[in-house]
Parts: structure tokens; sequence; C-alpha cells
């Protein structure tokens, strides 16, 4: 039986007197690729930030390990989110005054490694993902996949325990979409990334491991008969 | 059709023994479905019978039959016919999905709980096609593509239907 690597236990959150999450609960293994699924509005984008420690939940409990997530100070949070959590979003995620280059560095100098080392590592993403010639261009010279390929990079140059994607091919056409699906599986299989993957699309999710369908705030196990 | 014309077309290319179309046909065409050599046979006899191709020679060898095939002006015209016709746009209409939804809002049964059922069968065939897609060949990409597609726009269905389940539990219960 793998073991548990993140949790979340009767989870409740509303936005003033809208409920989002109404004792959401979901189990994700070390090394698994849950996709998450479900209409909009359902929650489904809620429930990842809370598991990322970006919202605390009004009831309930997040736990990373043996760690409670939604119990510690946000300084101590926010260094999860940047030494053991990656995220790559649907949009505008590149800060669009740096190079790519230092795009996908500026995890690892906020979390203080020197900036040779950090490039150096940064570097090596670029060779995996096939960024290759890309180092000096900015956002704005970037194609959208590309952009999303950086922001993939710089996910991952942490080595992240849990690689957080929210819609990450949802501003990209079917083909662009399957490469950066494509590498994202790749390189979280080969690292043993854990992968919650928000997504409606039944395509991307098939890349998952497994899928959870959240409906009016509760998640739902999809369980195939047997 | 899609056999008598896929020899056919194999023939188009250069004439070919019954064995040589077989081993094509299941490498481009089988995808764990190999052509029996019994219906490649029976084929072939069709498709001469008919005048589409004609046995060549019988060649010396031991072993299973030798002849070569080699595909005359008719067989091209009808490859040529059959691949210029669209091939019918019919939606596959979830009838028995449809049924069962019907019958379970019917009965007060959980439509909902088949509904997931299905999801999760549908997604579960979409990953084993997303695994043949990642490690195969671009002809296996492309026909794991189709199937994909395909599952995705049912599961669309699917999601459309879980949303108006309350909608129609009116309607055929009244």
């Amino acid at each position: 039986m793998t073991e548990t690597l993140l949790r979340a236990v009767g989870v409740e959150l509303a936005f003033g007197a809208t409920p989002a999450l109404r004792g959401a609960a979901v189990e994700v293994a070390q090394g698994e690729m849950l996709a998450v699924m479900g209409p909009s509005g359902s929650g489904k984008s809620t429930l990842l930030h809370c598991l990322a420690g970006i919202l605390v939940p009004d009831a309930g409990e997040i736990w990373l390990g043996d760690q409670r997530v939604d119990a510690l100070p946000e300084s101590a949070r926010s260094a999860l989110r940047r030494e053991r959590f990656g995220f790559v979003f649907q949009f505008g995620q590149l800060v669009p005054e740096l190079t790519a280059e230092e795009n996908v560095a500026l995890p690892l100098l906020l979390g203080g490694t020197r900036r040779p080392a950090a490039t150096a590592r940064a570097r090596e993403w670029f060779a995996k993902l096939g960024l290759d010639g890309l180092e000096g261009r900015r956002s704005g010279e970037l194609s959208g996949g590309q952009a999303q390929r950086v922001a993939l990079a710089r996910a991952l140059v942490v080595e992240p325990d849990v690689l957080f994607a929210d819609e990450p091919t949802g501003a990209l056409d079917s083909l662009t979409g399957e490469h950066v699906m494509e590498l994202l599986t790749t390189a979280a299989r080969e690292h043993g990334t854990t992968v919650v993957l928000v997504t409606h699309e039944p395509r991307v999710a098939a890349y998952a491991d497994r899928e959870v369908v959240v409906r009016d705030g509760r998640v739902t196990s999809l369980v195939p008969a047997p | 059709m899609t056999v008598p014309a896929s020899l056919l077309g194999l023939l188009e290319r250069e004439p070919s023994h019954g064995y040589d179309l077989k081993r094509d046909y299941d490498q481009l065409f089988g995808r764990g479905k190999p052509l029996p050599y019994g219906q490649v046979y029976a084929t072939l006899s069709r498709l001469a019978r008919d005048g589409k191709v004609i046995a060549a020679e019988v060649e010396p060898g031991a072993g299973p039959e030798r002849k070569r095939y080699v595909i005359t002006e008719h067989g091209v015209g009808e490859l040529e016919a059959w691949l210029a016709e669209p091939v019918p746009a019919e939606p596959s209409l979830q009838s028995v999905l449809f049924v069962k939804v019907v019958l379970a809002l019917i009965s007060g049964r959980p439509a909902e709980t088949y509904l997931d059922a299905q999801r999760a069968a549908h997604l579960q065939r979409m990953r084993e096609l997303t695994e043949v897609k990642r490690s195969g060949r671009t002809v296996d990409a492309l026909l794991a593509d189709h199937g994909l597609f395909h599952l995705e726009a049912d599961l669309r269905w699917i999601d459309l239907t879980a949303a108006r389940l309350g909608r129609l539990a009116e309607e055929v219960r009244s």
C-alpha cells in the first residue's frame, strides 16, 4: 500500500455567505497523479488552494505527511509552498520583467540558492523540457506553449514533493496542451513527484492515475465497475 | 467493406501474397485484432470473383498458398470510390445508457450513481488509450486519439445528462 502524502479531511470553506467546500475529503498517495474534475464553480480550484496551503479552511484539516498544514502560520505555509510545492496555472504566471531563465531560477533564488548554482539548475530544466535557446526571452516573446513549459520548469526546479497544476493546458490548443501534459507526466514520473491536477478536460485527466469529481463542494471518487 | 478496401489499398502499392497482406494489415490496422488467415483468403477470393483482383500465378514452394494477387483497374476504381465517399456522420447515440438512466429515474433508483460508474469506465479506457498514445508510434497515437475524442464526447453527454437529471426525472415520471 502506497503511503498517503496529502490529505484533506472534512474541509469547509465559504467565501462570505457562499459555501465553496462543504466537508471535502481526499487523499493523494506518494507519487500519485490525481485529477480533480468537476463543473465550473464546483470548488475544485478552492480545494487545490486549500491542499496547497494558499487558503486556510474554516473547518477541517489539511495534512502533508504528518504535518498539519492548515494549523501553520502564514510564514511557515509560505516556506512550505516555496520549498516543497510547485505550481502551474492556466495564465500569466511568469514575471514579465524577467527572462525565462530568471523566471525558472527565481524559486531557487528566493530559497537562498546562490545565483550561479540556481542558473545552472534552471538550465538543466531548459534542456529537459525542450526549451534550449529560449533562456533570454521574456514572457511576451514566448508562445503560449513555450510560456507554459517555462512555468512547468519553474515549478519543477525546486524538485517539489507535490506539483499543483490548475487547468495547465486551459489556454493552449489541443496539440500544444498535449505536449505540455506529456512533459509534465514524464517529469513527474521520473522524479516521483506527486501531482494534483485540476482540470475539466477528460483528455487531460486521462494522464492521471486516478480522478475524483468535486460537486457542490464535496468530493466523489470514481470507482470503475469490477 | 473496410477489410476488402484495405486489401485493395495494400495491393495497389504492389502485388502481394495473402501472407504479406495479412502482415501489413495487422501492422497498420490490426491494433490487437489481427485479421484471421481465413478471412484474408475468403476476401481475396471474393475480390477475384468480382474482378477486382486477379491471382497472378501460383509459386512453387512448401507451406501455405503462394498465389500472388494483383489489383485490376476495376479494383482501383472501387478503392477510389470507397476512399472518396465520406463515412456516414452517425452520432453514436447513447441509447443503452439513455435507457438505463430513464429506467433508473422512473423506478427511483440512483441514476447519478450509474452515470458515475459509466464515467469511471470511460475515464479508465481513456487512461489506457493515453498510455498507448504516450508509448506508441504515430499510427497508434492517431488511432488512440480517435478513440479519446469519441470517449470525451460521450463524457460531455454524461455530464450534461447528470446536470439535467432533475428535469429529466420530472418529464419521465409525469
